[in-house]
């Protein structure tokens, strides 16, 4: 073997090496994370954590029951905004839409996913915080779903089209509308794709902080009804690992801990178990 | 589907015959209108969110102008606002953060798509996918208790011991600041970088390695010279992508910045960020001091608009490329 | 798809019954110099008065005025009083005037981690005003080690910290530096948030703090019960007198005492650099920022409720957490002003 041959070949190696080490390295930062979590958060996190409201400022103790259920509230209000929305908009798109429409609301759709969450933040914070004189878990829950509809629509979309021509035409030559051909054989055929896009929009909106910083700022308490402001375990982590209480930042790795968690067990359900082996669309 | 069948002798001859009462009796022209009305909505809600932003910066725009982007200052007592030193910031993080996160992710996406298995190639990117679920508060919490100490005991001192005669890495070591803030930018985006070109790579047909292969090229120089120039509009089209999140990052950077509007060549210095300046002032702003806020807001919404447009146009391209050179 | 919908229904209407019990919230936000003990009162009162809950965001000062002003919460709380302007902006938005009720007083006290330094330093007016203008960046500048013999301080860089949110915490200190320093009064001047020559920004108290913690060589500003709680240095400041104090309740006391006695009615008042030789320079009263008028009835008495609490009974639970206490005759003027809310 002549000397330019075997340089070329230990530079092929060398580099084809150096792109495992890249992708071995990204992959493990994965577990580095998880486990700095684990290990930080693991022994802060007791029964108190998930049952107790906050301490008083400086006291040692307490939880963050109220941030735990604050989340939930925030989540559901954002389910019933983006769900509907992007639900029925994908299915327009797939199904009735021409293409001028769609070009136009894909266009749309693709760059609201792309706003940065603070700059929707600062829109829900001048249409239903300063319009309505007063924070509210609504207004970070109708942030959140802004969120998820982008999401929602392109993903129903794209699982709709995959469905095969041959299934609505027999449905239609059946002589069902096409409204009941959309509903009861192309979404059904479809329905484990879409429900797999919800639950991943809902676990990347789950850990939003920014459009929450100022619409549904925080609360000491357990937040009444919808109309007042409320915790979320992402907000918590903000200001709690911002501070300089010893016990605070060890109750912002325990929810950290906890957050994550819950969005590791949803992606993973969404993309193992729900999806079995189907494209699932990329974040 | 039993009581379909009872609908068909309604049904007219064909479906193209059937009147607009007809189609609105069995409920698809409402169906239609309706899914309309929803997938109208996003682009309402698009338009409008533009509108919003664009009407509440009005008292900034027309007292400041096009000199908002010139200025330095950043001055509440005196409602006095620039936004020289925060775009500066912005774009400085970002950089770092690509700079990064570029050459790391492309060579993790060379990985998995063109030397390993189907199988750990496809396990490796779910947990690349997982990786990409981390909510960015978590990387901030990461970022101050984990990267900021590494960087002013280890890192900044070895920048400074070496290469502290460059302009870049004046100063002292403070831990937070542009570098740091960029190098939890690029810890963030190198999963999107991986996964958009993974999938752009792969897209590449067949034929084009076996090809470069066969003239007796290394594996290296297949993928190198061949199989990335003909992927190359997706993986910038990827890295556009990574960009406009980066811009864009909130949590992650406000955490580790220092949040002072400075404009230094030193790395080492603090900084702040558009995204930054936003979520620290906004609840205490108010009259000219909130529409410079939402004007920068205004400005995030701009950069995202073209670089998201034009991420999307590449990969549109190069998708294009692919199969239609497949099919030859 | 329509289970899913209707599933969402039923838990959406059960969570909104189960959760809006009868209690009263009602939400305030501003300084978080007073976070502790506002945190700590609501808390005692909420025990006390089961179905009154105030939930108390400690944003900054700067941000309690604005919402407070945007009508956005109940009521807001500064460390410094708001200016004409502000309180302009306040009764033509609102029709009625907002009122200042002083709570508690508190102290800013200069912060610093210094490795291998555990002495308790002496700072000069003009130190201080020199390292926040950067005219003074290292630790073993004369002017720091003038008044601190014995002491073996590094060469080190100084990291000057400050707030990046609108304080009142900046403001009282700002006010301070502008009654020592001409040189600040004209460069920078005083204000919730100023243009900082120098430094690092943390939000709030406890970003601070937690910045100063984390940060070798750091120096910055924080509330008493900041430094204190978080086992944090800090030194002591050179008074009008010429005396070197370390913040104290009694010294907090002292600067409060000749103005309790001129207390003007609407009590926006500053004491920093107080005469008198015990008297602690940078000290202030924290105001609640109570509107004259409230349109929910139950509101208002739950909140006249509250202050008259908080200013007899509550004050016993001050001096635990580092403030001191109000004077006799400011409680007595603030108990008949409270009778004016309506």
């Amino acid at each position: 073997m002549n000397p330019r041959l075997r340089w070329r070949k230990f530079v092929s190696n060398f580099m084809l090496t150096l792109t495992g080490v890249c992708a071995a390295v990204a992959v493990s930062a994965l577990f580095f994370i998880l486990g700095y979590l684990v290990y930080h958060g693991g022994t802060s996190i007791n029964w108190d954590f998930f049952t107790k409201l906050p301490a008083p400022v400086g006291e040692t103790g307490g939880g963050m029951a109220n941030a735990i259920v604050g989340s939930a509230k925030l989540l559901l209000l954002a389910s019933l905004i983006g769900i509907p929305i992007g639900f029925f908009g994908g299915i327009y798109m797939a199904e009735f839409s021409n293409s001028s429409v769609a070009f136009v609301v894909r266009f749309a759709a693709d760059l609201l996913n792309g706003v940065p969450s603070i700059v929707i933040g600062i829109f829900a914070y001048t249409i239903a915080v300063l319009p309505f004189k007063h924070f509210s878990t609504w207004s970070g829950g109708l942030a959140l779903g802004f969120m998820m509809i982008p999401i929602t629509l392109r993903s129903t979309e794209e699982f709709l089209h995959a469905v095969p021509r041959a299934l609505r035409e027999g449905s239609m030559a059946l002589g069902a509308s096409r409204w009941r051909t959309i509903m009861s054989v192309v979404v059904p055929a479809a329905y484990r794709g879409i429900m797999t896009a919800i639950l991943l929009a809902l676990a990347r909106v789950a850990g939003e902080t920014a459009p929450l910083l100022f619409t549904a700022l925080g609360n000491r308490y357990w937040s009444p009804g919808w109309n007042q402001p409320t915790a979320s375990l992402p907000a918590m982590i903000y200001s709690y690992a911002l501070s300089a209480f010893e016990d605070w930042h060890r109750q912002a790795w325990a929810a950290g801990l906890v957050l994550l968690a819950l969005i590791l067990i949803v992606n993973i359900f969404a993309r193992v178990i729900l999806a079995r082996g189907a494209a699932v669309p990329r974040s | 589907m039993a009581t379909s069948t009872t609908t068909v002798p309604n049904a007219g001859p064909t479906a193209g015959s059937r009147s607009f009462l007809s189609r609105l009796r069995n409920g698809d022209e409402i169906a239609r209108i309706i899914t309309f009305l929803f997938a109208a909505s996003v682009v309402i809600l698009t338009v409008l969110i533009v509108l919003q932003l664009w009407h509440d910066s009005s008292l900034s725009r027309s007292k400041f102008g096009w000199s908002f982007f010139v200025k330095r200052v950043w001055d509440p007592t005196n409602d006095d606002f620039g936004a020289l030193a925060f775009v500066y910031g912005t774009l400085v993080t970002s950089s770092i953060g690509l700079l990064l996160a570029v050459p790391f992710g492309l060579g993790a996406a060379i990985f998995l798509a063109e030397l390993a298995p189907q199988k750990i190639s496809d396990t490796l990117q779910f947990f690349i996918d997982l990786l990409a679920a981390v909510p960015s508060v978590i990387y901030g919490l990461l970022g101050i208790f984990i990267v900021v100490p590494l960087m002013r005991e280890y890192v900044q001192p070895a920048l400074k011991g070496t290469l502290g005669f460059l302009p870049l890495f004046q100063g002292p070591p403070f831990g937070i600041g542009f570098l740091t803030a960029g190098i939890v930018l690029a810890i963030m985006v190198i999963p999107y970088i991986i996964s958009v070109s993974r999938e752009v790579l792969m897209s590449v047909p067949r034929d084009q390695r076996e090809a470069a292969l066969a003239l007796g090229s290394t594996r290296w120089e297949s993928t190198w010279k061949i199989v990335v120039p003909f992927a190359r509009s997706g993986i910038m089209g990827s890295i556009f992508l990574a960009l406009a999140r980066a811009l864009g990052e909130t949590m992650a950077v406000t955490m580790v910045i220092g949040n002072t509007p400075t404009i230094s060549a030193s790395l080492l210095s603090p900084g702040y960020s558009i995204a930054a300046v936003i979520a620290n002032d906004l609840p205490e702003a108010s009259g000219i001091y909130l529409h410079a806020l939402v004007e920068l807001g205004l400005v995030l919404f701009a950069f995202t608009f073209l670089l998201n447009g034009f991420a999307r146009l590449l990969l549109v391209l190069t998708t294009q490329k692919g199969s239609g050179m497949g099919h030859v | 798809m329509k289970r899913l919908t209707g599933l969402l229904l039923v838990v959406l209407a059960l969570g909104g019954i189960v959760l809006a019990q009868n209690a009263l919230l009602i939400n305030g936000a501003g300084a978080s110099f007073p976070n502790p003990i506002y945190s700590k009162w609501f808390d005692e009162y909420h025990k006390a008065n089961g179905n009154i809950q105030i939930n108390y965001q400690s944003v900054g000062s700067g941000a309690g005025i604005k919402q407070t002003t945007d009508g956005t919460v109940d009521f807001g709380a500064s460390d410094g009083p708001m200016s004409d302007e502000q309180l302009k902006a306040y009764s033509d938005k609102h029709g009625s005037p907002i009122l200042h009720f002083p709570t508690v007083l508190g102290a800013v006290v200069p912060t610093y981690n210094i490795p291998g330094v555990s002495a308790s330093l002496n700072f000069t007016p003009e130190a201080l005003a020199g390292i926040f203008l950067g005219k003074i960046t290292k630790w073993n500048d004369p002017a720091i080690a003038g008044p601190n013999k014995g002491v073996n301080l590094p060469a080190n860089d100084i990291v000057v910290v400050h707030r990046s949110d609108g304080s009142g915490t900046t403001y009282v200190f700002t006010d301070y530096l502008s009654k020592v320093s001409d040189e600040w009064k004209t460069k920078v001047s005083k204000g919730t948030s100023v243009t900082w020559p120098v430094g690092l920004g943390g939000k709030g108290n406890e970003g601070v703090t937690g910045l100063i913690k984390q940060t070798p060589n750091s120096f910055g500003y924080v509330e008493l019960i900041y430094a204190s709680a978080n086992n944090v240095s800090y030194g002591a400041v050179k008074n009008s007198a010429g005396e070197f104090l370390k913040a104290d309740l009694a010294g907090v006391s002292e600067a409060a005492a000749g103005a309790a006695k001129t207390m003007p009615d609407d009590f926006r008042v500053s004491i920093t650099n107080a005469p008198g030789k015990k008297a602690y320079p940078i000290s202030s009263f924290t105001w609640l920022l109570i509107p004259a008028k409230f349109s929910d009835s139950a509101k208002r008495d739950a909140m006249k409720g509250f202050l008259k609490w908080a200013l007899t009974d509550g004050q016993k639970d001050v001096e635990a957490l580092s403030y001191a206490k109000l004077p006799k005759e400011v409680v007595a003027k603030e108990l008949k002003a409270i009778d004016a809310i309506q």
